[in-house]
């Protein structure tokens, strides 16, 4: 069978880009105006933050957008004509996104 | 047609025509003709009164003129049409530009090449494999509406190949299976009386078929039928996916 | 006429570099692919402040740091042309039927509009409800 494993990237993809659509904007409303402007205070968000459902929260959305950027990114690269790079682009992208997932779990269980 | 002797001169309306003569030139040029304009017309008469009245060497294709056999596709300002639905008042009194199809290799003039979508036709299997082979004297395959309208969309497709000139993913990589085959493909494939879906599975679900897709959509825009091609292929993704998953963690089922 | 065809030379064109400069829909398509770098930013932004998530000054540094805000505001319009353009096509792969008529695509996106309003509001009362 010719099957490819686009599937496993394609889904992480997809959840990555519905959790980047549902969670990613309230987020940053949080981490760059809430607390700069004081509708918060960074003692409070500090200990929200070692909460654990927190933390699980914080790597959901560090790992899933990490490889929707990367399925994406690593098609622009080809749609924008670099297609000499084969595998490579396909490699660094879903790299950097395993990297920043296994890093994201040991700062936030261990940290 | 009488003369007019007092009367404005004609209205007309000026076509710049891609010509390639590969006997004549190793280059492509364009062509500026004159043709009277009327309200009714479309860019394939046009052409027509062209080739009629003022130069015989343009080659184009066309058939039924009015947008179901699929024949007269070209880009019309830059956009893929069906020539035969093109109306001149849509331009009027502008310039029109006519060029061949994008994306595929150009014969002559405004004729394209379009085996390789033929045999893309053939790879996909785009025609019925009953589940069940039925003698006639057994009957027709019985389908509900409801069965019809889950394929429907996808039946109107008259292989015009707009959507290719639309998509920069096969701009890029000929040998993308290409919106109108998958679509196609899922034509038969969500068909209640069709089994054929394993066999198609290999050609559609592979780094030709549908993952080169980017959903850029403009597939869908541009086809003259509202086939939804782009629908099409983002629901074989979802399906590929589920099959996928199943058959990695529930191997021993079916 | 001999029975070989005399096969022309066939004109291919060449595909631009900025082809998708060339059309409103390729544009608008290339920007929608280039929000994923904004995405794929926050995301970065989050794990550096996952990196001191213990450090309370750390934490409340980043927190504060204009230049973050900024950063972040930058990248917020984008990550919200994201999830428009997102919700608006989940009516393509989610396809429900109800017997003959599919159900309304506008009404498949309305609800995950709804939905994104809600989980927003929903986050924003338990984050300034803490403590």
């Amino acid at each position: 069978m010719a099957r490819s494993n686009e599937p496993i990237w394609w889904s992480l993809f997809s959840a990555g880009g519905v959790v980047a659509a549902f969670f990613v904007p309230v987020t940053i409303v949080i981490t760059a105006i809430a607390v700069p402007v004081g509708w918060i205070s960074d003692e409070k968000l500090y200990f929200l933050l070692q909460q654990p459902l927190a933390r699980l929260y914080l790597f959901v959305l560090i790992s899933l957008p990490l490889f929707h950027w990367a399925h994406r990114f690593r098609y622009v690269v080809a749609d924008l004509g670099l297609r000499g790079g084969g595998r490579l682009p396909a490699i660094v992208c879903y790299g950097s996104a395993i990297l920043g997932t296994v890093l994201a779990g040991c700062f936030l269980a261990f940290g | 047609m009488a003369a007019n002797e007092n009367s404005q001169p004609e209205a007309t309306i000026s076509l710049e025509v891609f010509r390639y003569c590969p006997e004549q030139e190793d280059e492509p040029r364009f062509q500026t003709y004159e043709v009277p304009y009327r309200e009714d017309w479309v860019v394939l008469d046009a052409l027509n009164y062209i080739k009629d009245k003022i130069d015989g060497s343009l080659t184009y294709r066309w058939s039924c003129r009015m947008g179901v056999c699929g024949s007269c596709g070209m880009m019309v300002n830059g956009e893929p049409k069906l020539t035969c639905a093109a109306f001149l008042r849509d331009y009027h009194p502008a310039l029109i530009r006519v060029e061949p199809l994008s994306y595929f290799p150009v014969i002559r003039d405004l004729v394209i090449n379009m085996e390789g979508f033929l045999d893309k036709l053939t790879e996909v299997k785009a025609w019925l494999v009953p589940k069940e082979e039925k003698p006639v004297s057994e009957g027709e395959y019985l389908q509900t509406p409801a069965e019809l309208a889950k394929y429907k969309d996808f039946s109107m497709c008259i292989n015009c190949m707009l959507c290719y000139s639309a998509c920069p993913v096969f701009g890029h990589h000929e040998e993308f299976l290409g919106p109108a085959v998958i679509a196609l493909a899922q034509r038969y494939n969500l068909d209640s009386r069709d089994g054929g879906a394993d066999e198609r599975a290999e050609a559609i679900f592979s780094h030709e078929g549908i993952w080169e897709c980017t959903f850029v959509g403009d597939c869908s825009r541009v086809c003259p039928k509202n086939v939804d091609p782009a629908g099409a292929i983002q629901q074989a993704k979802v399906t590929a996916t589920k099959d996928f998953y199943r058959s990695v963690l529930v191997p021993w089922g079916k | 006429m001999s029975d070989q065809e005399t096969k022309t030379k066939e004109y291919r064109r060449p595909m631009p570099a900025d082809w998708w400069l060339k059309k409103r829909t390729y544009s608008l398509f290339m920007v929608r692919e280039l929000t994923c770098v904004f995405v794929g930013g926050y995301s970065l932004i989050l794990l550096i402040l996952a990196s001191r998530i213990g450090d309370q000054e750390s934490v409340t540094a980043m927190l504060n740091s204009k230049t973050l805000s900024v950063l972040q505001l930058i990248a917020l319009p984008m990550v919200i042309y994201h999830t428009v353009t997102w919700l608006n096509l989940t009516p393509k792969v989610l396809v429900l039927w109800r017997g003959e008529e599919r159900v309304n695509p506008l009404l498949i996106a309305a609800v995950h509009y709804v939905a994104w309003i809600g989980v927003s509001i929903v986050i924003l009362c338990v984050v300034f409800a803490y403590g």
